[in-house]
This record gives C-alpha cells, structure tokens and sequence, in this order.
C-alpha cells in the first residue's frame, strides 16, 4: 500500500512518474477521512489546496525536476503558521485565526514541493503531555483509542502512526515531539536548539522550543530534517552553520560508537521499559558500539528547572494574545480591563493559564532570584555535565519516557504526574542538544521508545545510529491494528 | 527656598535616526497614515520574531564614545511586560541589567560662567511604544503603531543636577551631542527628544536624597523648566507645612502649568524583566568600537574650545557657535571668507544680526537667506570702512529680502561711505553755520551736544559719512581749530 512506502520510495515512484502526487494525495485524503474521525488528530483539513499543490508537484516532475520531498505529503503540526489557513495554536484563542504569512519551516517544505494535507491536533499552545488541553478535544493513540497519544505533538505523532500522512512535522519544548513518537510507535526528531528556524512557529517558551519532524523511520526523518534546517535571518536563534547530507550519512557504521548509559535515566523506570532498552542497547552492542554507564547529576533537577523557566516565557509570550488585534475577543468588553481579563479569560483554557501564573510568579519582584535565576543556575549546570559526558562519549542513550501510553483522563487532573511524563526529554532542551526517539519494543501492547541524545549539531550521527538499529530491527515498521 | 537644596535627574529618550525599526524592517519615517508603517512583528503578529538592527547598535556605541563611557563587550536585550494597547507584544524590549552604554558624563556651562560636570550613569537602547489617538473617536481609542518599534536610546544621568536652568542646560547638551553626532534628529515636536525628570529635594548639608517624584514625558525645554519649578515648589510647601512627599510618578499640564499625580509607588507595575529568549546577547568587537570612534566627528566642546583659543572668542560666544554642527560651520565658512583677524566680527553679526533673522523668520541656519559667503561679502565692507556698522545693518536687511549681494545693493543706493575728508568737513561747516546756539553751548562746556553734531552731519550725508572719520574731524572744528 502506497502508506507503507518510505519517503524515498514514493520519491522514486513519483519521479518515474509511475504515481502521481495527486494519486498520493487523494490516497492520504481518503484515510484522513475515514481514520481521522476516530482519532481526532487532524484539526483543519485543506483538501482542495493540497490537490492544487500536488497538481503544481506533478507538473514540476513532469518538466523533468526531482527533489527528495516534490510531490510528498505532510501534516503541518496546527503551531506553524500557514498562510491563508486557519493557524489555531489547539486554542479557542486562536480559532478564527487565519495566518497571513507562511513560518519558514512550511515555506521550506512548501519550497521543496511538499504538499499539505492539513494542520495536527496538539496540546493548547503546546502545553501539555497528552494532547488533552487541545481546544477541539483529545486525540487517540491508533495503537489504543482509550489511551492517549503523548503532547503536545499528539496529533502529528497519531497521524504520522496511523499513516494520515507518510510525515508530520512537531516542535519539541520538553518533549513534545519524542514523547509523542514514543507513544505512538514512530521516529521522532528533535533537533539542536537554532538548527531549524523558530520564524512563524507560534512561541511557548522561546529559548526551548524547536521545530522537527515525525516519521515512519529515521532515514525518512533524514529526508525531512535536511530540508526544514538550516539559518534563517528572521531568527536570531537560529544558527549559521551549513546543513549536513542527513541521507548520505546515515550509512556511518556503528563500530567504535561511545554510548553512554544515562544512570538517571533508569532510576525509577519499570522494569519492562528497562528490559526494552537494554534490549535495544545491545542490539547497538551488536553492531559494534561500546557502551558506557555515564551519570549527570542535576539531571533529575530538570523537570523542576523546565517548570520554572518554561511557564516564565510563555508568561511573556502569550501576552501578545489581548483580544485587539487578532484572535479570540470577549462579548462587547466595557473597557480596556475588562477586554483584556475576559478575552484572555475565556480564550485561554486551564493549563495555559496554569503556566501563565506560574511563569508571572516566578519573574515577579521578590521571587524572581529563588525561581528563575536559580533555575537558569541549573540549567546551567546540566548543559555542563551533558558537555563533560560528551567528552567521553559520542551519545547518550535511555528510554524517552517512563511508560508507555497512559489512559485519557488519568492524569489530566495531576498536573505534576503529568508533568514527570518529560523527567527524560526535558534534559535536552534545557541544553539546547539534539535528541531522537525510535522505536524499541511493546509492553502489553503499546509502543516504548528509544531515546538517543547527542552534543550540539549531532543529528547526523544521532540519526545515522538509529537508521542503523532500524536495520537491524524492525519496530519501526509495526503498524497498529486497523490502520494497516 | 534657599534651605532646599533641590536634586534632578534626568532620563532623555533620543529616538535614533535609522531608517528602519530597532527589530523590523519597518520604516520609521514620522507622519505617516496611522499603522501603515508597522509590519507583522511591530503588530506583533504570533510566530513572529525579533531581529536587531545592527545600525542602532552603532549609533548607541558612538553616543557612548562621545560621552567618555564604557562600552559593555556583552550587553542583553530584557523584556518589560505590561499590558497596554500601544504595545502590542504585552513587553517592551529593552536593557535592564546590562545596557550597552555605561558611565560617562558630559560638561553643561552656567550662568556664572563656571563649567559643570554632569554624570550619565548609562544610556540602552530600547523601543519605542505604539500612539493611542483619542480624537475624533466617540467612545473608543485608536491605535497608531507607526511609532512601535522606533529605536530609542534612554539617556539616563545621574542626580547631579540642582536647579531646573541645569537640568535644561544638560538636556540642551545631550540634544547638541545627539544633533553631531547624526544619532537623532532632535525634532521635539515629533517627539525624536524628550525626558523624564526624576525631582527631589532636601535640606542643604544633607547627605540623604528627599523622597523623588517623576514627571513624565517632558518634550520642549521650556516644559522641562517650568514642571520642575512647579514640582521643586509644591514639594517644599509639602514639607514645609508638615506633609512627606510620596513617590509617585507624576504628569505635567502645561495648559495649567503643573504637575498631577499619575500613579503612586504602591501602583507602579510589576515589570517581570527578564532577558528576551528570541535575541541573542550584543557582543561587541574592540575592533567595531574602532571602527565607530574613526566616525566620530569634532565634538561640541572640541569645536568651542577650538573657537576660544583659534578665534579668541569667549566661553559664551563660543558654546553658542558651536551649539550646532550646522551654525558652527556656518561661523566658520563666514571667517574662512573674511580672514581670521576678524573672527570676533563674524562672531557678532552670526550670533546677533542673522540669528535674530532666523528667530524672526523661523528658519534653521541651514535655511539661511544669506549664505556664509554673502554674509562675509557684506562684513568685509566694514572691515575695508566702505560703510558703517550702521549701514551695515540696512544692507543686511536687504539682502535678506531681496537676495541680492552686499557689493550690488552699496553700489544702486549709493551707500558707499564718506570717507574724503574734505568732504566731511564741507558738511560739518555748513551744520555748524545753520546751529549756531548749539555751537556755542558745546563750546561752553555741554560735551555731550557732540553726538548733535554727528546726528546731523550724518541726516546730511544719509549716513554715509565715515563714522569714525566724522567723530574725528568734529573734535577739531567744534573746539574750534
């Protein structure tokens, strides 16, 4: 089935002009139609605009171009701001509003000739571990419709499991795009903080976010990544560094590899996780790696660090949302206060607005030393003990979360359980470092993950590890019942 | 009053001259049609980020240069968050903790004529806020963002000044240095240059500082002056009569001429800075500071002290010279175009003929009816005694007006000095013939009736007679020789 092919081979398909994007496209449509009801991971649909896009990718491979991504579908993640269509951010805040200008991760792919099928579900401004907090409702792991499918990237993770789309893209603040490829059975990617452009990618917490990309497997991830990085003079963050050949390096060979075991990783996890892990690293064992045990102490200091410094940019960040200029405005305000207090009252649901006290208390005159220097203070020193691993070894490796896939509902009332679902993924973002989750095995039946993490600007050596372990293996290529 | 001692600080906000906004690509023209100068970011769009525009970052440093400061290798863009529909993102970006600019200081002359010493304890740059236009709005507020994002640089000095003609002649200083050094355009009507002044006062030998009030937003000197005399008066009265001063940020009327309480410390707004997460800290280069201190120009006290000794002009006549890059080569092409010999000369009629012109008239120097060398044209008939000072002042008049030259307008009225002796002397017989009575009392001691004689030699000749000349030879025949 054409949703079981890799990015590659439905390039070489599309460029033998044995398939046509438009064929594709109808193809992804047609399970978008019928699958996604029950998943509730696509949010906007832009059927009619993906067939004239695909039409435009067919015309340009019928003049003869190629391009690794021309003709391919994808699911924009709802945070990316897509001109003309509806850019809601999994807010009531943002649900009549429709971007007036393309961020530069969707302008790239559309560059390249990628077609969009629609925008993802996801967690209210990406705030959230389980895409419970969405504005337009949960979306429901394909692998089992009771449980969820992490956050906030839920609904690109369930649509890229359930083959909505033969990829999404994410952005990943503390975990939002591994969690989710965790849960859902898929390769995630989370790249180096500044390695693909924040421009037009609606902030939650500006020096943590980043964009990436959910994939069938890490060679179509490679595919993906080399097209969406890469600086951008609209963000300052972003970093001018050349973009590497992704494909063309995933073949380095795994002999002499330095993995570090990550003893805080393992503290704490079930003993089926554990064994998985153990599992997967033996299997890089297998293929010639060393492995090592290597310890960070501050890490379990992490998910306490992201809970300070995250709510305290978005605090800053959504202040934008007034209820002037654009998005969602109370029924007729009776002056400026009362304008700003209800429009951002009503628009806002409870978790955002969770952070948004939070981020308030911790900068506030009186607190702001014992909150948030003192967290900068440790995520200083976590950033420093990932550089002194580093120099012992070429990555980390660990699980990417602490369970599998947890029921809708079990948690969304314990805001702390839920925020431990990210006690693995934070600790990249706070060091700004490159992180990929692949597929690793099941427990009763839902999918574990792998996560490897590696220093600045190491997703070639990140994603060429785990191509090279999906070539071994073959949990990538599970497909849950009922979206075969 | 004289127990007070009264303490002032300012903080001046100098929109800088850069074509584009400080984080957009937006232009920052002033006058345009409401929000048609504001893009995506300035609308704070979401999704959209911040980039710095480098030219501020250059214009800042040369402030800092030109002011003896410190410039910080490492300086940090910080948010201000607080709420208001004239700043769309919900924070001002801004430095707080480390500014660009540190100490420096600037000299400010006063009216005794001793120089002043005032510091600047830091200058950052930071944008400009947004317009809310009330006018012709029933029951709603508009909202311009043309001005969102301008490039500000907050001026920020020390407490060192002590009367309100200080404060006025520091901010006079810094709106001169802004004006050289082609960082500003110092337009305070646009509200390119305007300030804060933070007022205090306290018992003279005191040590401690009185309780302060801000006023806010002062954009004419004038302002400046008058709402720190009002605030300087209704803060002693306060305490005179028993009362404390209460910190609190305070507006000024200049309709009613005073201040008016507009929010008291316990209201003040919580501002949650810290460093914005979408700028990368400014690193500065030794190399960049080079390169901007090779642009610096020949500074206001430079330019006066080169006036002092080069020309021999005063303290005074040389700070007003050199007030202005414009007036000072102005001065300078006049004395170019005389000779340096009578630079004192120059120096009067620039700074009293011409300047009155250009008061009266409304113009800059640059707009000048009479160009520098026109104006040496019509001095150097003084100085070769063509005519008087007095008829000098006739033929400036008419330069101005008809824009014709100095030589062309002597040379059609016939203006041309007296200065035949012979001819002097026939006129001065016949005045002398037709008032005997003043004659004689002259000659019986009435000395001042000699200036008569000069007034009525000089109604004969038009006033024409070589002033000097005529003194000279009245001397003589009036005392009879």
């Amino acid at each position: 089935m054409l949703h079981d092919l890799s990015i590659g081979a439905l390039a070489d398909r599309l460029a033998a002009r044995e398939l046509s994007s438009v064929e594709l496209t109808r193809h992804f449509l047609a399970r978008i139609e019928r699958l996604n009801p029950g998943l509730n991971a696509v949010i906007t649909v832009t059927a009619q605009q993906a067939l004239a896009d695909a039409a435009r990718a067919d015309a340009r491979l019928a003049a003869g171009e190629r391009g690794s991504l021309l003709g391919i579908p994808l699911i924009h993640k709802d945070i990316f701001c897509t001109d003309g269509v509806r850019t809601s951010c999994g807010s009531r805040m943002l649900d009549n509003f429709v971007a007036p200008y393309d961020a530069t991760v969707v302008a790239k792919l559309k560059a390249a000739g990628v077609v969009m099928l629609g925008k993802a579900n996801m967690d209210e401004f990406a705030m959230g571990s389980s895409n419970e907090t969405s504005f337009y409702g949960p979306v429901r792991n394909p692998w089992d419709t009771t449980k969820v499918p992490g956050g906030s990237s839920g609904g690109s993770a369930a649509a890229s499991a359930a083959r909505l789309a033969p990829f999404t893209t994410g952005t990943d603040t503390g975990g939002s795009i591994r969690q989710p490829a965790a849960l859902t059975g898929i390769t995630g990617v989370k790249p180096t903080y500044g390695r693909v452009s924040r421009y037009g990618m609606i902030a939650f917490a500006s020096s943590l976010d980043q964009a990436g990309v959910l994939a069938q497997s890490a060679a179509d991830a490679a595919a993906v990544l080399k097209v969406m990085a890469g600086f951008d003079p609209k963000d300052s963050t972003s970093v001018d560094a050349p973009v590497p050949d992704y494909p063309a390096l995933l073949e380095a060979p795994l002999v002499g590899l330095k993995i570090g075991l990550l003893r805080e990783f393992f503290d704490g996890l079930e003993p089926r996780n554990a064994k998985l892990i153990r599992d997967a690293l033996a299997v890089f064992t297998s293929l010639g790696a060393e492995t090592v045990e290597v310890s960070l102490p501050h890490l379990p200091m992490s998910v306490p660090t992201y809970y300070v410094v995250a709510p305290a940019e978005c605090s800053s960040n959504l202040s934008r949302f007034d209820g002037v200029r654009y998005g969602y405005r109370c029924e007729s305000p009776k002056d400026l206060t009362d304008l700003y207090e209800r429009s951002r009252g009503e628009g806002f649901g409870a978790e955002v607005k969770r952070r948004i006290m939070t981020g308030t208390y911790v900068l506030s005159a009186g607190y702001f030393d014992a909150y948030y220097l003192k967290a900068q203070r440790v995520r200083r020193l976590i950033t420093d003990e990932f550089r002194a691993a580093f120099e012992k070894v070429d990555l980390v490796a660990g699980p990417t979360t602490p369970t599998p896939a947890f029921p809708i509902g079990a948690k969304i009332d314990d805001p702390v359980t839920m925020y431990l679902n990210d006690i693995y993924t934070i600790g990249a973002n706070l060091a700004g470092l490159p992180g990929v989750s692949a597929p690793c095995g099941f427990v009763d039946g839902l999918p574990v993950g792998l996560q490897l993490i590696g220093p600045h600007f190491a997703e070639a050596r990140l994603l060429s590890a785990a191509h090279q372990f999906q070539l071994a293996t073959d949990w990538h290529t599970r497909r849950p019942r009922g979206y075969e | 009053m004289s127990n007070w001692e009264v303490v002032i600080g300012l903080e001046i906000h100098a929109q800088l001259a850069t074509r584009s906004k400080i984080f957009s690509g937006s232009p920052t023209a002033y006058g345009a049609a409401p929000n048609t100068q504001a893009d995506l970011v300035d609308l704070a769009y979401p999704g959209v980020l911040p980039v710095f525009n480098g030219e501020a970052l250059r214009m800042a440093v040369k402030f800092g240069l030109a002011i003896d400061a410190q410039i910080a290798p490492r300086s940090i863009f910080a948010r201000k968050n607080y709420f208001y529909p004239d700043l769309p993102k919900g924070y001002q970006i801004s430095q707080y903790e480390q500014p660009v600019v540190g100490k420096g200081a600037i000299t400010i002359l006063l009216d005794d004529g001793t120089v002043k010493r005032v510091g600047v304890t830091r200058a950052h740059l930071e944008e400009d806020a947004g317009k809310s236009l009330h006018e012709g709005l029933a029951n709603a507020s508009g909202i311009d963002l043309n001005r969102a994002g301008t490039p500000l640089l907050e001026i920020v000095s020390e407490p060192d000044m002590r009367s309100a003609k200080e404060a006025v002649a520091y901010m006079k200083k810094i709106h001169t240095l802004v004006r050289y050094l082609e960082i500003c355009d110092g337009n305070m009507q646009e509200g390119s240059f305007r300030c804060d002044a933070n007022v205090s006062v306290r018992q003279h030998g005191s040590a401690k500082f009185g309780t302060r009030a801000e006023i806010k937003n002062l954009n004419s000197f004038r302002f400046v002056e008058k709402a720190i005399q009002y605030e300087v008066a209704r803060q002693i009265e306060i305490i005179e009569s028993g009362g404390k001063v209460v910190q609190e940020t305070r507006l000024y009327d200049s309709d009613k001429n005073e201040t008016r309480s507009m929010r008291s410390k316990e209201e003040a707004n919580d501002y949650r800075y810290f460093p914005d997460p979408d700028l990368l800290p400014l690193e500065i280069e030794a190399g960049f500071i080079d390169s901007v201190r090779e642009t610096l120009p020949e500074l206001p006290d430079q330019k006066a002290a080169r006036f002092a000794s080069d020309f021999g002009l005063s303290t005074y006549d040389a700070g007003v010279l050199s007030a202005s890059r414009e007036l000072g080569g102005y001065f300078e092409a006049v004395v170019a175009a005389l000779g340096q010999p009578h630079a004192k000369l120059a120096a009067n009629w620039v700074m009293g003929e011409l300047s009155g012109m250009l008061n009266r008239d409304n113009l800059e120097i640059t707009k000048s009816r009479i160009p520098a060398e026109a104006l040496a044209g019509l001095l150097k008939r003084i100085v070769d005694a063509t005519i008087s000072g007095k008829i000098a002042k006739e033929v400036f008049e008419s330069m101005w007006s008809d824009g014709k030259g100095a030589d062309a307008i002597i040379e059609e009225r016939g203006l041309k000095q007296i200065t035949d002796s012979g001819a002097i002397e026939r006129v001065i017989d016949e005045v002398m013939a037709a008032n005997p009575k003043q004659l004689a009392d002259y000659r019986s001691g009435k000395d001042k009736l000699i200036q008569f004689f000069v007034g009525q030699v000089q109604k004969a000749t038009g006033g024409k007679a070589n002033p000097a000349q005529l003194n000279e030879l009245l001397k003589t025949k009036l005392g009879g020789g």
